[in-house]
């Protein structure tokens, strides 16, 4: 066996712009989902509480579809199979911001859900007494309160999307991975190349996560 | 003077449980009813069915006259169908105080008496803050507006939530128990709240366990059992002079309340 | 209009079938490898010498803080480079896949043995039984019950994480389906029955996982919220 190994990050350092793309895209596929993800996990969310069944049924369908389907497999699918049926192109970006949206839109509709029902129905009920109608008990009671309860979860689900964009690399999106995949395919560096993604990523990630427990314990005491 | 509330034939079943079996009643303005009746007796959904907080299965409710719902179809198939602005517009004319407060949380003392007022009544935020500036003055807690409703004992609470109520300007009020839950310290302050409505001539419907007070205040008082007015009367009448058993047999039950004297009052 | 044609299914049955054997072999491998060290972790973690403690706890927060395919590269391309032996993907797939739920297994744990009151290991330790023994005998057992829902959530996380494993080429359900999709021209059809396998495998288990939560949930023995 051979343990003494070169290292060699000089090739990581003076390649650092094709890292650099790399985490710009990452951060382009992260914002997006996060946006288009949690945006439409709040509609799903409502869907799930609805009284009516036309929105509950479809908003239940999509939620455990995605839920219960690996975020990978459903990449796959929106890059290989959607297309032929998309009424429109779609390339790999596109293709891993749908799969990464609709997955991170799946588990934020339960953790919206969940933040309406811990809200007490005597609190409803106060709304309802005061003549207010149902959006505006939403809006203006319900919500508020809400808020506090669902912000420490949907971070921790934000910071899965930020995991979940590095398997875009898997249908070549040159996000940060996939930077990596080339760099030391010309380079033959893969050790250095992995280790500083891994790293960077373990800089980006491992605050966020500190952060949403900071959040939990601020957001629990205060109620 | 008329009936500014009546409810004609009011019914109420959950499945197979019929709570209110028939209720009649005409409520004159200024006037002052408290309901009284073991547990289950149906007081509670009574007074809850009348803002339609719960669903009455059917019956009729008149407010100063007016049918409250929509009338659909002809002739003999006529039946009432509740929209929510039927409803809403309603509640704004009935308020409503309960056992549990239910002030809202996340808003001080102040926004809480202003949201239904700026939300449902669409009035300026400086007419809804004078509103409920005079009304907090009159509960005694101007200084505790800016507070939330956490930093306050239970019976501030309770005020600021009559206070929330009556800043909607309702032609009746519905009080639901409002001093079960307080400590029997603080249960005065809110029954002094309520005498003084009545002093100002608010017509009201109350459904509680002091009976001392419900002597004192009370213009009539229902007797309630199993869903259906046993018995009404003038206080002397039902708490002295009842002629049901049934009724006789509850204030037995709370021979613990002090027999009022209407000398030293 | 798009004319769906389903019987590339059947005349692939075999290749899927073999597909789902290599995605059960590695989640079977890395929850038996996984969940042990997971324990063992845990228990490191909670040492009483900080020299231990602590980077076992840097060590495990890393490994949840980053991506798993990142690992999964990390071990498939660089770490034969180190050792200096080739690796296989199924070994690749396998480690990873174990390394990542054994952290996350361990904070799990490491939960559920925080959650014991003080006054059990006070009054164990009481009865002269050693840091070892009292865990064994009077900690764990409590512990696991509480721990339950979170591990089998956790565990249908780990086979969630298997199709990871196509990009290193092992031919789990996905990959064969890829390679079918590729070679039929159908992956309209291959991939949507393939994501139907795996809803059908994850869903159930869910639906389990939930319903025995929510009876813990009301018995008040779950840390899982």
């Amino acid at each position: 066996m051979e343990f003494s190994y070169n290292w060699d990050f000089n090739s990581i350092l003076f390649n650092w712009d094709v890292l650099a793309h790399g985490l710009l895209v990452t951060m382009q596929i992260s914002a997006i989902t996060l946006t288009a993800g949690l945006g439409f996990g709040f509609f799903l969310g409502l869907g799930r509480y609805s009284r009516l069944q036309i929105f509950r049924f479809p908003s239940n369908v999509f939620v455990e579809l995605f839920r219960n389907v690996p975020a990978l497999v459903v990449i796959i699918w929106f890059f290989f199979a959607f297309p032929i049926i998309s009424p429109f192109e779609v390339d790999a970006f596109t293709a891993a911001c749908l799969a990464i949206s609709v997955n991170t839109a799946a588990f934020s509709a339960d953790i919206y859900r969940a933040g309406i029902q811990s809200i007490s129905p005597h609190q409803w009920e106060a709304g309802r007494a005061l003549g207010m109608p149902y959006l505006t008990i939403l809006r203006r009671i319900v919500f508020p309160q809400a808020i506090k309860r669902v912000i420490p979860p949907l971070t921790s689900r934000g910071i899965e999307a930020v995991k979940l964009s590095t398997l875009a690399s898997v249908i070549a999106v040159n996000e940060l991975l996939y930077s990596a995949k080339q760099l030391s395919a010309i380079h033959f560096n893969p050790i250095e190349a992995y280790t500083a993604v891994a790293l960077i990523f373990f800089m980006i990630i491992y605050p966020l996560t500190r952060f949403s427990y900071f959040l939990e314990r601020r957001l629990g005491h205060s109620d | 003077m008329s009936a500014i509330l009546s409810i004609k034939e009011m019914k109420k079943s959950f499945g197979s449980l019929d709570v209110l079996k028939g209720i009649d009643l005409e409520v004159k303005e200024s006037e002052t009813i408290v309901i009284l009746g073991a547990s289950g007796s149906g007081k509670s959904t009574m007074l809850r069915c009348i803002n339609f907080l719960e669903m009455p299965t059917s019956g009729e409710i008149h407010l100063n006259d007016e049918l409250v719902g929509t009338v659909r179809g002809k002739g003999e198939n006529t039946n009432i169908t509740y929209r929510e602005s039927d409803l809403c517009s309603l509640r704004t004319k009935v308020g409503m105080v309960f056992q549990q407060f239910n002030l809202f949380p996340h808003m001080t003392v102040l926004e809480n008496v202003m949201e239904g007022q700026v939300t449902v009544l669409k009035r300026k935020k400086i007419d809804a803050s004078n509103r409920a500036k005079e009304q907090l003055g009159k509960v005694n807690l101007l200084d505790k507006i800016d507070q939330y409703p956490s930093h306050l004992s239970g019976g501030q609470q309770q005020r600021v939530a009559i206070a929330r109520a009556l800043a909607m300007d309702p032609k009746v009020m519905l009080f639901d128990e409002v001093t079960s839950a307080l400590d029997p310290e603080l249960v005065g302050e809110v029954l002094q709240t309520i005498r003084s409505l009545r002093d100002e001539g608010m017509t009201m419907l109350l459904v509680t366990h002091e009976l001392g007070f419900a002597y004192h205040v009370a213009d009539r008082i229902l007797f309630l059992h199993e869903g259906q007015i046993l018995e009404q009367g003038t206080p002397q009448d039902i708490l002295f002079h009842s002629k049901q058993a049934r009724t006789k047999e509850f204030l037995k039950g709370h021979a613990a309340f002090s027999l009022p004297n209407p000398e030293t009052d | 209009m798009y004319e769906w044609d389903f019987s590339v299914i059947p005349m692939n049955a075999d290749l899927l079938i073999m597909g789902l054997y290599g995605t059960i072999k590695v989640f079977v491998s890395a929850f038996v490898i996984g969940f042990p060290s997971g324990l063992i972790l845990a228990l490191m973690r909670l040492s009483r010498f900080k020299i231990i403690s602590i980077p076992i706890g840097l060590f495990i927060d890393f490994l949840r803080s980053t991506p798993a395919l990142i690992l999964l590269f990390w071990f498939f391309f660089a770490f034969p480079i180190i050792i200096g032996l080739m690796i296989q993907a199924f070994l690749a797939a396998t480690l990873t896949l174990a390394i990542v739920a054994a952290a996350f297994y361990a904070e799990i744990f490491r939960a559920g043995i925080n959650s014991i009151e003080r006054g059990q290991w006070e009054s164990a330790s009481a009865l002269g039984m050693t840091r070892l023994e009292l865990l064994r005998r009077v900690i764990l057992p409590q512990a696991i019950k509480r721990m339950i829902p979170a591990f089998l959530e956790r565990t249908i996380e780990l086979l969630k994480t298997t199709p990871l494993m196509a990009a290193v080429a092992y031919s789990d359900l996905l990959f064969q389906a890829m390679d079918i999709a590729q070679k039929t021209f159908r992956p309209l059809e291959v991939l949507t029955v393939v994501a139907g396998i795996y809803f059908m495998m994850i869903y159930p288990t869910s639906l389990g996982v939930r319903k025995l939560e929510r009876k813990l949930a009301k018995s008040g023995e779950s840390t899982v919220h």
